[in-house]
């Protein structure tokens, strides 16, 4: 029976990454689409000429002179605050509340109707009311940002809930794990390939509401400097804004990655299993 | 010690109802061992999780130890037979086995000590840190019955608990559970499709019909207690017995009759 278990063995030691070789590959693969897109932008630049189209040399140094000090702390870092806080609130509620609904199929029943009318609204048209409700300040800031990223979170985790394995709970019942321990270890970590992927959504919603909900009456933030470079023709200031917001969030979806892949590890082995591989 | 009297289980449907369970009633006493035989589908599963709690039967009764069977009870362990789907995959195998210990409050020490125990009786000890879905279908099956003894169960009940398994590892399975139950004095019901298996374990062996389901038999298994796969299997005995309940399952197949019969007979 010992000999039973090497094919688990070879089959974790397997899912190690490769070489030196395959390294280095994999980063050629990176940033060869990215080298190639930046000589062609310079190539267009230079060729047209347009005030608008500085050079990516242009951008870079304008880069470094803009973000480098002082906008850093002064802009920069509190809108980046923002939005993990927004973010974590509509995680913790989006769960929260999702396993509530996905739990009772009458709960749902009354607040399903309601829950949709409030997620068709798009949330950039609350700013205004929320401006008159709570002012322009961070507790405004962040109800824009957890009024969007919350949905995909919170459907996602009702799906998740709903899509728990009735042998799993059978099992649970059967050898009395309840409260909390039942939460953690049974609904959570079923729903979770759900409320992972229901995040990642809200992720990306929510730096779209970081930058919207600074775009109006705001005097500081990631968006309030964008408009105000954009108001006042600083065109190179302007895209190295961009550049930033698009640097932040492929960073925020690379650790957002590294984290889901540590969650979901028994996840991808079980359909790593299921295929057969 | 456990008694089920006139149940009934029908699962109401959108084609009409199911009655998976007619009749049923047997009593099994306290550290009996007793496998129940039956056609696919005739309701064993269905009888597993009424005598469990995890169901309500449509009506008759389920008495465990004189209180009636409400919801699970305590001190009651049941290797389903989807056991891949029973196992919890974001869980190590040791920490699978280990999970219902800790929902008892045991000490760290007194798991680590039950479920070395039990993952060595089923030979997995090896593979306590994989998960299950790095395991074949068997290894599985055989977490799933470490699980149910790691839990030191009074009653244990078994679905069709070594249908993945190759028959040289049936067969130690089969000694397993026997040794198991003279140790823990626990009751054991068992269910299985194979007739050899049930008479070669049980102390008793209940023939279910086909549907509507009754319990068609109830076979005192009268072999020496001490068994051997290779001795208990080659007495004539053995082979006697085997023969009657092949007999029973194959009237069991022709329903209509084989109810009629029973149901006149129990009036
Ligand atoms: N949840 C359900 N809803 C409706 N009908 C069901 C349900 N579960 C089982 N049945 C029906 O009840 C009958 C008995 O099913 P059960 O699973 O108890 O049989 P079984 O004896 O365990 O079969 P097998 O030997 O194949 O495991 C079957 O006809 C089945 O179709
Ligand atoms: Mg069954």
């Amino acid at each position: 029976m010992s000999a039973a278990t090497t094919p688990a063995r070879t089959g974790a030691g397997a899912a190690k990454p490769g070489g030196a070789g395959r390294t280095a590959l994999r980063a050629l693969q990176i940033v060869l689409l990215p080298i190639l897109l930046i000589g062609l932008w310079w190539a267009a630049s230079i060729a047209s000429g347009v005030y608008y189209l500085p050079t990516p040399g242009e951008i870079a140094a304008t880069f470094v002179e803009v973000w480098g000090s002082q906008r850093l702390a002064d802009d920069v870092l509190p809108s980046v605050g923002r939005l993990f806080g927004g973010f974590a609130l509509g995680t913790v509620g989006g769960v929260g509340l999702g396993i509530v609904l996905g739990l009772s199929s009458r709960i749902r029943a009354v607040l399903e109707p309601v829950l949709e009318f409030f997620r068709a609204i798009p949330p950039p048209v609350l700013v205004p009311l929320l401006m008159l409700f709570v002012g322009v300040n961070t507790t405004m800031k962040l109800a824009v940002i957890v009024s969007g990223c919350i949905w995909p979170i919170l459907l996602n985790t009702i799906e998740g809930v709903r899509a728990v394995d009735p042998v799993l709970i059978d099992t649970c019942r059967c050898y009395g794990i309840r409260g909390r321990r039942w939460l953690t270890t049974l609904v959570l970590r079923s729903a979770s390939p759900q409320i992972m992927a229901g995040m990642r959504q809200g992720l990306s919603i929510a730096i779209i509401l970081m930058v919207i909900s600074e775009m109006f009456a705001s005097s500081s933030g990631l968006g309030y400097t964008i408009i105000q470079f954009q108001r006042t023709f600083a065109i190179p200031e302007m895209w190295s804004g961009i550049l930033l917001l698009g640097l932040l969030g492929f960073l925020l979806s690379v650790l957002f990655g590294f984290a889901e892949r540590k969650v979901l590890k028994w996840y991808n082995g079980v359909r790593a299993a299921a295929r057969g591989e | 010690m456990l008694d089920v009297t006139g149940l009934q289980k029908i699962y109401p449907g959108q084609h009409g109802d199911v009655e998976a369970l007619r009749d049923l009633t047997f009593h099994l006493g306290d550290g009996e061992l007793a496998c129940l035989v039956g056609p696919s589908g005739c309701g064993k599963t269905t009888l597993l999780k009424c005598i469990a709690g995890l169901m309500r039967p449509t009506s008759g009764s389920v008495e465990l130890a004189g209180e009636q069977v409400t919801g699970p009870p305590r001190d009651m362990a049941v290797v389903f037979q989807e056991y891949g789907r029973s196992l919890f995959p974001w869980l190590r195998v040791r920490d699978n086995v280990e999970l219902p210990l800790k929902e008892k409050r045991l000490s760290k020490a007194r798991r680590r000590e039950l479920s070395d125990e039990a993952l060595d009786a089923v030979g997995l000890l090896k593979s306590a840190g994989a998960y299950p879905w790095q395991l074949s279908g068997g290894m599985q099956q055989r977490v799933a019955i470490a699980r149910a003894i790691a839990y030191e169960p009074r009653v244990l009940l078994m679905d069709e608990p070594f249908a993945a398994v190759d028959a040289q590892t049936r067969a130690d399975l089969e000694d397993l559970i026997r040794t198991l139950w003279k140790r823990f004095s626990m009751t054991v019901l068992f269910v299985t499709h194979d007739i050899d298996e049930a008479v070669y374990l049980g102390q008793r062996v209940l023939v279910m019909s086909s549907s509507p389901t009754i319990i068609q038999d109830d076979v005192a298994i009268d072999l020496p207690d001490e068994r051997d796969q290779i001795s208990t299997r080659g007495e004539h005995r053995f082979a006697e017995l085997r023969t009657r309940i092949y007999a029973e399952i194959r009237n069991a197949s022709q329903p209509q009759e084989a109810g009629k019969q029973q149901a006149a007979a129990a009036e």
